[in-house]
């Protein structure tokens, strides 16, 4: 028999049925359901296959601590049916079953169960390797599925500060947060469901001398007229990180942060299992599930129940059970004796009760029908059943506690770990181990009256159930390698005795072997059974086990929700250039540089983009071409020890540059390792204009400060980076002064007042503009710089200049044509050329032997490291055949065994006609013209060490 | 995540901020130092378990370096203070 709705009664709102869809077949529940209720009330019995074996599984819960039914809704995998709110056209399926959960291939898998054990992976597939195994296991074995092509809905993160923080609205988080709030104090109340109340949604009883309901309302409203408390539903509070951050998650989409002075941790208790014999079986469920699901959804889980139990508390289904019309075949009841209000009700209604039994085996494959129990006089007897509620008692959900600092203590009255001392929440109610309703009302009202800083009121007043002591017990009897411990991972009694017998006697070797605990449960129900029962293994009692580490999040937290805002182009902003439409216009093809949106070229009409490269490089040389500087970093640095502090940030000494005049230099670090290269500029006696790369501007304004405030504190220096003030625009080629003279300025061009490596200030085409003869291409250059809102003014005029001049007009060109000129003239790239081993000295430099004065990394360029025989050294490569273009990072090889280097840039050179390249070889600069071997994974060609200069090497162009 | 006391800003999040690992490692005279030495310079650090000096940047804020003692065990922040003060005699 399978689960059906009860005429009457429940949390929900049969005036609005929803309609949704699992497996594709059509189905209906109420408002109010979550997908599990609903699921469990249309007879669904299936609701997914097990993680190793396939085997059938139905819903076991009714919270959180779900293991069985895992699913996909819509794109969205591995959620847990029981935490899925009905909605509307909702489509939702199993996540591990082919081709479904009512025939499945894989199940064939459970046929062969006995060859799959704990450890079964790390045994079998090491040979050749897990790699080559992966793909066919992960195949077999997975959870839900990705769409790649979907997108989640946008994610949010809020910050929320308040004076105390409760996280849980059963009995004992409401006492808090009213009794915390009555004097005025900021309280956030967090609930993961969408109602408020706790156990009080599933047993009903009686507060302050009215039905719990009632008092439920009316403390519902007193919190929601509270002008300084606030509450969450539908808010999981994942996890509790160093100094008191308290992270939700709210609806799977807005992320709190939350900084609390107080934070009260409220979050109940989470019954768990007795191992049996196939206690897997669809219609195994927890005792309190079986409950809620009557009570709270009006939704029976079957027709015929047997109750196995080894406390009191879990009599309550019996009785709810009964009191619904619906029979109970059996308590089995494994303590010798059961005479607590709650058996006594149980007997008192006439429903079987045996003590000192156990409940050995469920019966039934795709759904359990009946039990075969062992009773007091040690006789095996069946029993039909189309329902097992089972109850081992309850563990205090104390994650958060132990993840805010909080350290446990085993309580054996209890058979659970508890909140000890420690930490920076303060536990209360369930999650004490607190089950009684008046203890936990009475509890809570304290912990929120600590923090409440006025009268708090009086605390909500509740009877405690008296209830017997229970008897801690794990496996009941059965096969234990068909009693399960891990449902979620296929974790049974027998593999955690394997591990132990394997030595995995610590619980996180232990977790780690068998997986247990590692899936979307995290374990919630099975941890202590599965450390108790390691503990019976390796002869500790569970306290000596201990548990594993809690580590957020507690509950799994959507991707998306984390990543709120930030995705697509957010998730990394880039700049444009003040001169963006410019170049669009010019039809630019852009793309990103180091944040930047820069052309790459300007491919004309049908042009490729390799031939409008090669096409803008050749312009530059023959003509003239226009290039976008601006993303070029820089940084203003001013006082009077500027120019110390810039000998000392160098390789170059600075101080002694004569205003007007400009230097090339390369910065290290401290290990002597170039970081950046650049050119410096000397504005004034006190005031330098220090050049980066645009990759590199923010980075070096962050070393300048660095070593300014944490080690030359008497120097008088202020860094200001200035790169995004000033828009900067390259006019290079033969013909760049002839077009800079026609645009008009007052600067006098004429190369003996205004040589290479100088620059002016004055006007260009009436735009204020400091102009800097320097080049990055080898030709001719003025590097002009203007206020930024003024670039575009500028380009256009630079570009009409060449009507007044009558010659044709500059080439715009992009990066990919600047790199294939600086490769022409060996030009170093920082970055491309140079990686986190390279000295100056390896490409050229000789810094150490810098006399007079240190600076940063030179004793480290003086290392037997740095000056050993065996580095790589740049030089250039003329690969044999002239069109072969190389592949920068492809390998340099010596002798047909490993790498004797590589090459660093590469490109086509349309000055030579032919490919060239870069390359870090070893010694390479005293193997000119040796012939060397490049491999490019697998394509070999031969090449030619040559100096990595290839055009214009006494720089007569530049002049 | 951690709150740091910034001491020109007050109380920030930790994601505001950069580590920029142990403070008051001496620089030697570079011309002095052998080889061992600047390598340990470099290179050796203390990773205490408990109590040790860091040197942090308010990244995100007001762009100023800091000392502070942290507890690496708990992360406790035990106190704050200047690039240019000396590490604190005993544990405040
Ligand atoms: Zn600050």
């Amino acid at each position: 028999m399978t689960g059906f709705r009860l005429p009457g009664g429940g949390r929900i709102d049969r005036g609005r049925p929803v309609a949704f869809r699992f497996e594709g077949r059509p189905y209906q529940g109420y408002d109010g359901d979550t997908l599990a209720s609903a699921l469990l009330a249309a007879g669904v019995t299936i609701v997914g296959r097990s993680f190793k074996y396939h085997r059938p599984r139905g819903l076991f819960s009714a919270g959180p601590e779900e293991p069985n039914a895992i699913v996909q809704v819509g794109p969205r995998p591995d959620l847990k049916a029981t935490q899925v709110p009905l909605v509307n056209g909702l489509e939702a399926g199993p996540v591990n079953c082919w081709p479904g959960t009512r025939f499945d291939a894989g199940a064939a898998m459970g046929l062969a169960r006995r060859f799959l054990p704990a450890g079964f992976y790390y045994k079998t597939f090491k040979w050749p390797d897990w790699n080559w195994w992966e793909p066919l296991v992960r195949r077999a074995a997975g959870l839900g599925r990705v769409d790649p092509a979907a997108t989640a809905p946008e994610g949010q993160r809020r910050h929320l500060h308040c004076d105390v923080l409760v996280v849980g609205a059963g009995p004992a988080g409401i006492a808090a947060a009213l009794a915390a709030g009555a004097g005025g104090r900021r309280v956030v109340l967090v609930e993961q469901d969408r109602l408020l109340g706790g156990s009080l949604l599933v047993d009903q009883g009686e507060v302050d001398g009215m039905p719990s309901d009632l008092w439920l309302a009316r403390a519902e409203a007193e919190l929601a007229a509270r002008p300084e408390t606030r509450i969450l539903r539908r808010t999981t509070v994942f996890g509790c990180y160093d100094h008191g951050l308290v992270a939700a998650v709210e609806r799977e989409r807005i992320v709190w942060k939350i900084r609390a002075a107080r934070v009260i941790v409220a979050t109940g208790a989470i019954e768990r299992p007795i191992a049996f014999q196939d206690d897997d079986r669809p219609g195994v469920m927890l005792a309190g599930a079986v409950r809620a699901y009557v009570t709270r959804w009006a939704t029976a889980a079957g027709r015929r129940l047997v109750l196995f139990t080894n406390n009191d508390d879990a009599y309550r289904t019996a009785l709810v059970w009964h009191g619904n019309g619906l029979q109970v075949a059996a308590v089995i009841d494994a303590r010798r004796s059961a005479d607590g209000p709650l058996p006594d009700a149980a007997r008192a209604a006439g429903i079987p009760v045996a003590t000192n039994a156990t409940l050995l085996r469920a019966l039934g494959r795709r759904h359990v029908r009946g039990v075969v129990v062992r009773d007091g006089n040690r006789r095996l007897r069946r029993i039909a059943c189309d329902t097992i509620a089972v109850s081992g008692g309850r563990d205090p959900a104390v994650a958060l506690f132990v993840q805010a600092g909080g350290r446990l203590a085993w309580q054996d009255a209890i058979a659970a770990f508890v909140p000890g001392d420690g930490g920076y929440t303060v536990a209360t109610g369930a999650a004490t181990g607190l089950f009684g309703l008046g203890s936990a009302l009475a509890h809570g009202h304290a912990a929120g009256a600590a923090v409440a800083g006025a009268a708090p009121g009086d605390p909500p007043l509740a009877a405690d159930v008296t209830t017997g002591t229970m008897l801690p017990l794990w496996h009941a009897g059965g096969d234990p390698a068909l009693s399960w411990v891990d449902r979620a991972s296929d974790v049974t009694v027998a593999d955690v005795g394997l591990a132990a017998r394997e030595g995995y006697v610590s619980v996180e070797h232990y977790k780690r072997y068998t997986t247990s605990g590692m899936s979307p449960d995290q374990g919630k129900a099975s941890g202590v059974v599965a450390l108790s029962l390691l503990g019976r293994a390796t002869g500790r009692a569970p306290a000596a086990v201990g548990t594993t580490r809690f580590r957020p999040p507690w509950d799994p937290v959507p991707i998306a929700a984390l990543a709120g805002a930030d995705r697509g182009r957010r998730l990394r902003p880039v700049l444009h250039l003040p001169a963006h439409d410019q170049h669009l216009s010019r039809g630019a093809a852009m793309e990103e540089y180091g944040g930047w949106m820069r052309p790459a070229a300007y491919p004309q009409g049908a042009e490729t983009r390799q031939a409008a490269i090669r096409r803008e490089a050749a312009a530059v040389r023959a003509h003239a071409g226009l290039f976008d500087a601006s993303p070029l970093g820089k940084i203003d640095v001013r006082g009077p020890d500027a120019g110390r502090f810039l000998d000392r940030m160098y390789i170059h000494r600075l101080s002694s540059l004569k205003p007007g005049r400009l230097r090339y230099s390369l910065a290290a670090n401290e290990h002597g390792i170039v970081q950046d290269d650049g050119v410096i500029a000397r504005l004034g006696p006190d005031r330098f204009l220090v050049g980066t790369t645009s990759g590199g501007a923010a980075r070096m304004a962050e070393a300048f400060e660095e070593w300014l405030q944490c080690e030359w504190v008497d120097l008088d220096v202020f860094v200001t980076p200035v790169t995004q003030q000033w828009g900067v625009v390259n006019l290079a080629g033969p013909q760049a002064r002839t077009l800079l003279g026609a645009a008009g300025t007052d600067i006098d061009l004429d190369p003996a007042a205004f040589p290479h490596m100088t620059f002016r200030e004055g006007t260009v085409a009436g735009i204020p503009a400091r102009v800097a003869r320097v080049s990055f291409t080898g030709e001719l250059s003025y590097e002009v710089a203007v206020p930024a809102r003024r670039t575009a003014e500028l380009w256009d005029a630079l570009a009409a200049a060449s009507v007044t001049a009558g010659i044709p007009p500059p080439v715009p060109f992009g990066v990919e044509a600047l790199m294939t000129l600086r490769i022409e003239k060996g030009y170093l790239h920082v970055g491309a050329d140079t990686d986190g081993t390279t000295y100056p000295a390896d490409i050229g430099f000789d810094a150490a032997g810098r006399r007079g004065d240190d600076f940063v990394g030179r004793r480290s360029m003086q290392r037997p490291d740095a000056v050993r025989r065996g580095r790589l050294q740049l030089v250039g490569l003329l690969p044999e055949a002239a069109d072969a273009v190389l592949a920068a990072g492809a390998h340099v090889v010596a002798t047909g065994e490993g790498s004797d280097g590589h090459v660093s840039s590469a490109c086509w050179s349309p000055a030579l006609g032919r490919a060239i390249g870069l390359a870090m070889v070893r010694d390479g600069r005293s193997r000119m013209d040796e012939t060397v071997t490049v491999d490019d994974l697998g394509r070999r060609l031969s090449a030619r060490i040559v100096p990595p200069v290839f055009v214009d090497p006494d720089g007569s162009r530049l002049r | 995540m951690m709150r740091i006391p910034c001491p020109w800003c007050g109380p920030r999040d930790e994601v505001e901020f950069r580590c920029g690992g142990e403070s008051h490692i001496a620089r030697p005279d570079p011309d002095r130092a052998d080889d061992d030495a600047w390598a340990a310079y470099l290179f050796d650090r203390h990773n205490v378990r408990g109590a040790g000096s860091e040197r942090w940047l308010h990244r995100h804020g007001c762009g100023r370096w800091f000392n502070l003692v942290r507890d690496t065990v708990t992360h406790e922040i035990r106190t704050v203070y200047a690039m240019t003060d000396p590490r604190p005699e005993r544990d405040p």
